[in-house]
């Protein structure tokens, strides 16, 4: 009997180990301490405390030795792990509309799947639902939805809108009265612990010292190259400062190791570290309006390396709190600063704010172009921003872009959509080059 | 005195009407009119029409307006109403309106507020902060503070100062809108037969185009000619429509709720008529009295934070109950965020209660109305079959 010639084996592609900085392996370590702390919370009688991302309050959270869990994370979480697609499913068999925020059908999904958390362990019912409702409608639908589920007691904290491109004092008063006669007073109520102003001040002087070094890193993309991607990098530097280490030693650590790290690249000239090493020669500069998408956060960055396109600004990493334009925690005025931080974080500014944030950003980093990475779910980014490209194209002159995908619903993001539309915007940047210098040459 | 018909009719034009014709009639008829357009969900028009400006209800582009423009603006998971609302813009439907409010509802018509600056440069715009929380101490504060703040602005829009005085004269006249809106609905909800909904609907939205005396008596007149009318009584079942209170509905889709057999006793569309559910008083402090109404007499609707768990809903359980209806019709339009992230709580209550509900969207263009009159006649049959009521 002849033996069927065997096909020789491919060789198996090695898989593309990531190159791990020490800041990267500090971050790292902080979250899978955070999960472990947040899941033994209640072994360790702990009390816990869901709140949202924009206009997070982890100082004051950690004045009443609360553990801070951030559902927008949970989700992202999901996303990257490939789950978030199923939650979602999860989530509208029970009833969820298909037409709104992923996110939110993300993490109801988890919950109806047993609500597990990266390290394999139950996350803990809230004890809190602190909801901050800041520069999202979805927040306040989102927090009464889990109410009914975990039946635990809610606060709310009004955050004004920045209508007219400003903070009034009005507004400022109505969310420092809010904190001192609602806010504290039920955080004490639950944690049993008396809320001291001290060690408020205490966490707000930490917060200032590493917003000054994450100011320091997002601005170093003013230089060519850029050390960093500052969207998809970005993500990773705002990790902790976003969620439950801002006001902490451990999140002063990390800036500053990390501040560190990128000066070095400067010094050595070299561009931003992707997941398959130091990126090659910079071709395009960009600035990205929008979140990105999670569940293909790999595949979608590599698209932009790949071609030398490295993110000099985004307004993503600003939804957690804007600190560019020098808005500092101060430990001096501790509850208005409080305040202060969420009326100024990035979608609880108006449109024209918006615009003229990113026409600031395209001349300020030396952007080539805007592109708009619109996302279904999230209409408080969303809504506006084709206007927002007019704008900006016809204030600054350089070219704009437009793709859209979705956070963390993977039925949303289409590989070769997306990167046929980046490939041809790389193009139409190349053709604008071309013609300026024609331009210059006549 | 007018007939049912006459009175519909004159209503049925306002609503036709995409150029406004009436409100710019009211403009030209004296030198220095001004005209404040707002979108839902509540503004307190009192304060507009203090300043002797007439406010008018900006609710989209309906049936009747094709979106070519207003389309470029948005992606395909926004709803309808911000794309047809630039249209009219873009159109100069509204070019004769001096200021915009966008009110305080959801993500969209407040970034809305900000395109709007960036695309009518001239008009006053104000984005309508309400409060979220309803303390008067805390929130009446701020909200007290929000309303001084239009009234400034309008100050400065109209050229002259708005007292206390004219504010409470307004609220009195409000006061008259309201009571006779609640009369209109209490009517339909004692003799549906004898009030048709799509009649009330018009009757309702010509309250949002001309001036607010006129429309008390348009209100009076209705009533009484409906009452006087005599109109066979059909086996429909009784049903609360939820879910409508921005986008509005097409005509068509409220008139086949009705043919497929269903007379509807409550609903949630234009709140802004309705949405302080008591008088206000006319003495003292004007603008006190209207935050206080606000914080603790108004509507329960999506847009609102409802600070009490056990609350969630109960707002529809009650319109069932006191309107005698026997089920609810959840009608929201498409990608509507706050009536779409409620449904599932809302239902949630109303299986506490045992009142069956079916639920379906819509775009306020929708033109096919087979499967809705399917669902809905689906609905009542059911309903009158198997209810143990």
């Amino acid at each position: 009997m002849n033996a069927t010639p065997t096909k020789p084996a491919r060789p198996a592609k090695a898989p593309i180990e990531a190159v791990k900085d020490r800041s990267m392996l500090k971050q790292k370590a902080m979250i899978a301490g955070h999960y472990d702390r947040l899941t033994s919370a209640h072994e360790q009688g702990r009390k816990v405390v869901s709140t949202f991302v924009p206009g997070n309050l982890n100082e004051l959270i950690m004045c009443f030795d609360l553990i801070n869990n951030t559902p927008e994370t949970n989700a992202i979480q999901s996303g990257m792990r490939k789950q978030s697609g199923g939650f979602i499913t999860e989530a509208e068999k029970h009833g969820h509309s298909e037409d709104v925020c992923t996110y939110v059908k993300s993490d109801l999904g988890m919950m109806l799947k047993g609500n597990i958390a990266p390290n394999g362990k139950p996350y803990p019912n809230p004890d809190l639902l602190l909801l901050s409702y800041t520069g999202c409608f979805t927040f306040m639908k989102w927090f009464e939805l889990l109410r009914e589920q975990y039946k635990c007691e809610t606060a709310m904290l009004h955050i004004p809108y920045q209508g007219d491109g400003k903070v009034t004092q009005n507004m400022r008063d109505y969310v420092v009265k809010q904190l001192k006669e609602q806010i504290i007073p039920t955080m004490e109520r639950v944690s049993g612990v008396k809320f001291d102003i001290d060690r408020l001040r205490e966490h707000l002087r930490n917060s200032a010292k590493a917003e000054n070094d994450l100011v320091w890193v997002l601005q170093s993309a003013k230089n060519r190259p850029s050390p960093i991607d500052a969207y998809f990098g970005g993500i990773y530097y705002i990790g902790p400062i976003f969620t439950a280490f801002r006001g902490t030693s451990d999140a002063i650590e990390y800036y500053d190791l990390l501040r560190g790290e990128i000066a070095e690249r400067v010094a050595a000239g070299k561009g931003p570290v992707t997941p398959e090493g130091d990126m090659g020669e910079e071709k395009y500069r960009l600035v990205v309006e929008g979140p990105p998408n999670y569940t293909h956060f790999r595949d979608f960055w590599k698209m932009f390396y790949d071609e030398g396109a490295v993110v000099v600004a985004s307004t993503y990493t600003k939804v957690g709190g804007t600190y560019d334009f020098g808005f500092r925690h101060d430990a001096d005025h501790p509850l208005e600063t409080l305040a202060d931080y969420c009326m100024g974080c990035y979608t609880n500014r108006n449109l024209p704010q918006r615009v003229e944030m990113i026409e600031n950003y395209m001349s300020e980093y030396q952007a080539d172009g805007l592109l708009i990475n619109s996302i279904k779910s999230c209409n408080s980014f969303s809504a506006g921003q084709l206007l927002m490209l007019r704008e900006v194209e016809r204030r600054t002159g350089k070219p704009g872009a437009f793709i859209e995908t979705d956070l963390v619903d993977p039925r949303y993001f289409s590989p070769a959509n997306v990167k046929n539309r980046l490939e041809s915007y790389f193009q139409m940047i190349d053709q604008k080059r071309k013609g300026a210098k024609t331009e210059a040459a006549a | 005195m007018a007939t049912t018909q006459q009175i519909v009719d004159r209503c049925q034009e306002l609503y036709d009407d995409l150029n406004f014709t009436a409100a710019r009639e009211w403009k030209e008829g004296a030198p220095g009119r001004k005209v404040v357009g707002f979108m839902p969900l509540y503004v307190p028009c009192e304060i507009i029409h203090a300043a002797g400006m007439l406010p008018i209800g900006v609710l989209g582009g309906g049936d009747q307006l094709e979106v070519i423009q207003g389309d470029a603006y948005y992606q395909s998971y926004i709803c309808r109403i911000p794309r047809s609302t630039i249209e009219l813009g873009l159109t100069k439907r509204l070019d004769f309106v001096d200021g915009m409010l966008f009110p305080s509802i959801c993500d969209v018509i407040r970034n809305l507020s900000g395109m709007w600056k960036l695309m009518f440069p001239d008009t006053y715009v104000r984005y309508f902060d309400v409060p979220q929380t309803y303390r008067d101490d805390v929130a009446g504060v701020f909200y007290i503070q929000e309303m001084k703040e239009l009234r400034e602005g309008l100050e400065e829009l109209g050229g002259r100062k708005i007292t206390d005085e004219q504010i409470r004269a307004s609220i009195a006249v409000y006061n008259e809108n309201r009571r006779l809106v609640r009369a209109v609905y209490a009517l339909r909800a004692k003799v549906p037969w004898k009030v048709p909904s799509s009649e009330v609907y018009l009757v309702m939205r010509a309250g949002m185009l001309i001036p607010v005396e006129e429309h008390n008596k348009i209100l009076a007149d209705y009533i009484a000619a409906a009452e006087a009318q005599d109109r066979p009584m059909r086996d429909n079942c009784r049903v609360v429509i939820s879910g409508a209170f921005c986008e509005q509905p097409p005509l068509n889709l409220i008139k086949s709720i009705e043919l497929s057999g269903c007379y509807v006793v409550d609903d949630d569309f234009m709140l802004v008529n309705r949405w302080l559910t008591r008088d206000v008083p006319t003495e003292g402090d004007p603008l006190e009295a209207l935050s206080h109404a606000f914080l603790h007499y108004s509507q329960s609707t999506s847009p609102k934070y409802e600070e009490n768990v056990d609350e969630k809903g109960m707002h529809l359980v009650r319109s069932v109950e006191q309107n005698g209806a026997e089920g609810v019709i959840f009608a929201a339009p498409s990608f509507c965020d706050p009536a779409l992230l409620d449904r599932p709580m809302l239902e949630n209550m109303l299986d506490a209660h045992n009142i069956p509900y079916i639920g379906f969207k819509y775009a306020e263009n929708s033109g096919q109305m087979q499967p809705i009159r399917e669902q809905a006649g689906t609905f009542s049959d059911s309903i009158k079959l198997w209810s143990e009521q």
